[in-house]
């Protein structure tokens, strides 16, 4: 399932990476690694890895407007559904900050919510290991919260979403180690 | 359908290595179907001794005479040696070096113990009488030449370490002035992983590990249990539900309540010294705050009101106010509030991470998690002096519990990339570490004084 998903991502970020580079300036770089400069900060702390960051935009020759239309119609429907792909984001020790990289990918999941009113949504908020399990659970719920609040902001309903705090008892991955900790502090949009 | 057991209490003892044996009942209590399971559990906890004791007092515990047919095990003198070893406090001797067995003090020549540069020395004898095993013990000062204690106790044979324990409290009070806590009980949770499936374990045992009972077995979380002033129940938080439910647990009947159920955080409880109120965290109202459940009729007092993370509320030893964790400074840090209306004040300014604070009984410290160096460890202040003492050298330090009598200090910490517990001297001398037999323990809480 989840194998799945992100092979259907893979091919959507290249597919944005060849369209979106033809279409709208020519240049193929620019664009291109703008998506893939998003993607790869998401990567450097440890999320979902897809390799859409590669230089897939290589030929755009002998395309007609029709076709071009269709393609950046469908490329924008890629790239949201892409965006959406990503659905744990992480915070810095001991914040609940909403890091830059992820504001387009959570808004991306509030338009979704926003177009689906049927769609539930659980956040649920973690933190890693160190410090106390006590204010861990405050720290897990501020930062589902954070979340919370962003989507409503981005147009979701308050009534879609569920929040919920492991604190630190849910870690991703064991270790004790700061890119496992980094991987830790965490709130995951589970759909349901 | 929740799959979590419940394991209710019965006045057993347990012996070791033998396969539990579940007895199944069926109850519907609340929604829920629990599993209502007695068992005979196997000790889950051992003890390593991690550092010796310099400064310790030298005791000599002359193994106890035994008449009649005493029953297998662990001797009574043996568990007491134990005991008095782990307080941190005393050095004993091995009986293999000692001189002469007396069992009684007509028996004792100082001169032997002098020699051997013992400053106290415990003679004793155990006797069975049908069911029941009577011991009579002594304590003399080496030095003086006098004795300072003796007793005699006696307990049914399936007691015989509660009976052991009892001795220990005794020794330790006629030799320190302070009344000993080795007949308290120490409660924790554990987590196992069986192929990737978890397993949450609240469970009970002596302080030194062993009659280790499961009460509560659950595939979510349970965490931050407390004792109340009784020592008959406990309140912790489980996520069996899904969420974070505060729940109070009767341990001799096994019968629970869910207390704190409002929508979003429900934990860190601790009981006022009455019994009669939770501290409870709560965030119904929008953020972590910290409130009052009385517990018959379930009112809410609201006692903190900022934005910031108000948590891990603990009733100061004058019972009218409290210790509490908040981040209102921009990191978390220990707060005191006088009395319910008070003014919060700030305790700790030595780093930017102090957490999780636990007062001793006396009302003079109040022990905490503290970062430092990029480390956790237990650290304590002072409340008069405002003066900091770091007492931990092990690291990710977290739940400092401090025993009733306030001479020994539990926490959880990592060794080896698994969570145990460990003891040290509230001073924060000597240690030893209590490791499950089988992955993490965690969440220790050390129980009051039952008399």
């Amino acid at each position: 399932m989840s194998l799945s998903m992100k092979t259907k991502a893979f091919a959507m970020a290249l597919s944005l990476g060849l369209v979106a580079g033809c279409s709208s300036t020519g240049d193929t770089g620019e664009t291109g690694d703008a998506y893939g400069s998003d993607v790869s900060a998401v990567d450097q702390q440890g999320g979902t890895v897809y390799g859409g960051a590669e230089d897939a935009g290589i030929s755009a020759g002998g395309l007609t407007d029709a076709e071009r239309d269709r393609a950046r119609a469908a490329a924008e429907q890629a790239a949201e559904e892409a965006k959406r792909a990503i659905t744990t984001f992480y915070f810095d020790f001991d914040t609940s900050e909403i890091k830059p990289a992820a504001r387009d990918v959570l808004i991306a999941h509030a338009a979704f919510l926003a177009a689906n009113p049927g769609q539930q949504v659980r956040l649920e908020g973690h933190a890693d290991e160190r410090g106390t399990k006590e204010y861990n659970l405050a720290l897990g719920e501020r930062r589902a919260n954070a979340v919370q609040r962003f989507l409503i902001v981005n147009g979701a309903n308050r009534g879609q979403i569920e929040t919920v705090s492991y604190g630190e008892e849910k870690p991703a991955v064991m270790g004790t180690d700061d890119s496992s900790w980094a991987q830790n502090r965490r709130v995951e949009l589970i759909f349901k | 359908m929740k799959n979590f057991r419940l394991l209710k209490a019965k006045n057993r003892t347990c012996r070791k290595f033998r396969p539990n044996r579940f007895t199944t009942y069926r109850n519907g209590l609340a929604a829920l179907m629990l599993w209502l399971v007695s068992v005979q559990a196997q000790a889950e906890l051992m003890i390593t001794i991690s550092e010796g004791v310099e400064s310790a007092i030298p005791v000599a515990v002359v193994p106890f005479k035994e008449t009649g047919v005493v029953p297998g095990g662990d001797r009574l003198s043996d568990i007491l040696r134990d005991d008095l070893t782990l307080s941190g406090e005393f050095n004993t001797l091995a009986p293999a070096k000692m001189l002469s067995l007396p069992s009684r003090g007509d028996d004792v020549f100082y001169r032997d113990w002098r020699l051997l540069g013992q400053r106290y020395l415990v003679v004793g004898e155990v006797t069975q009488q049908g069911d029941r095993l009577n011991a009579r013990f002594e304590v003399f000062d080496v030095a003086s030449q006098q004795r300072i204690l003796g007793e005699t106790a006696g307990a049914p044979v399936a007691s015989a370490r509660s009976l052991a324990h009892y001795i220990s409290d005794k020794v330790y009070e006629a030799i320190t002035g302070v009344p000993g806590a080795f007949s308290t009980r120490l409660a924790y949770v554990t987590l196992q992983s069986n192929n990737g499936q978890l397993l949450y374990k609240l469970q009970v045992s002596d302080v030194d590990g062993k009659r280790a009972r499961v009460r509560l077995e659950s595939p979510e979380p349970i965490l931050s249990p407390a004792w109340s002033p009784d020592a008959r129940k406990l309140a912790y938080v489980s996520f069996e539900t899904g969420k974070p439910v505060v729940y109070i647990h009767e341990l001799a009947s096994g019968q629970r309540t869910a207390i704190a159920d409002f929508p979003g955080l429900n934990s860190a409880p601790a009981w006022s010294a009455d019994g009669r109120s939770l501290l409870l965290t709560l965030s119904k109202d929008g953020n972590a705050e910290i409130y009052k459940m009385d517990i018959a009729s379930r009112s809410l007092t609201r006692l903190t009101n900022h934005w910031s993370i108000d948590t891990e509320g603990s009733w100061s030893a004058d019972g009218r106010g409290f210790f509490f964790t908040s981040d209102r400074s921009g990191g978390p840090q220990i707060y005191h509030m006088e009395n319910e209306r008070a003014e919060p004040r700030r305790v700790t300014f030595g780093s930017r991470y102090n957490a999780r604070p636990r007062p001793s009984d006396d009302g003079r410290y109040v022990y905490y998690v503290h970062q430092r160096e990029g480390a956790f460890h237990i650290a304590r202040t002072h409340l008069e002096t405002g003066e900091e003492t770091v007492l931990t050298r092990t690291q990710l330090d977290e739940s400092p519990s401090v025993s009733p009598n306030g001479r020994m200090l539990i926490y959880a910490t990592k060794q080896g990339g698994r969570s145990v517990l460990t003891v040290i001297t509230s001073e924060g001398g000597s240690s030893y570490t209590l490791p499950a037999s089988e992955g993490d323990v965690r969440e220790p809480a050390w129980s009051p004084i039952v008399r």
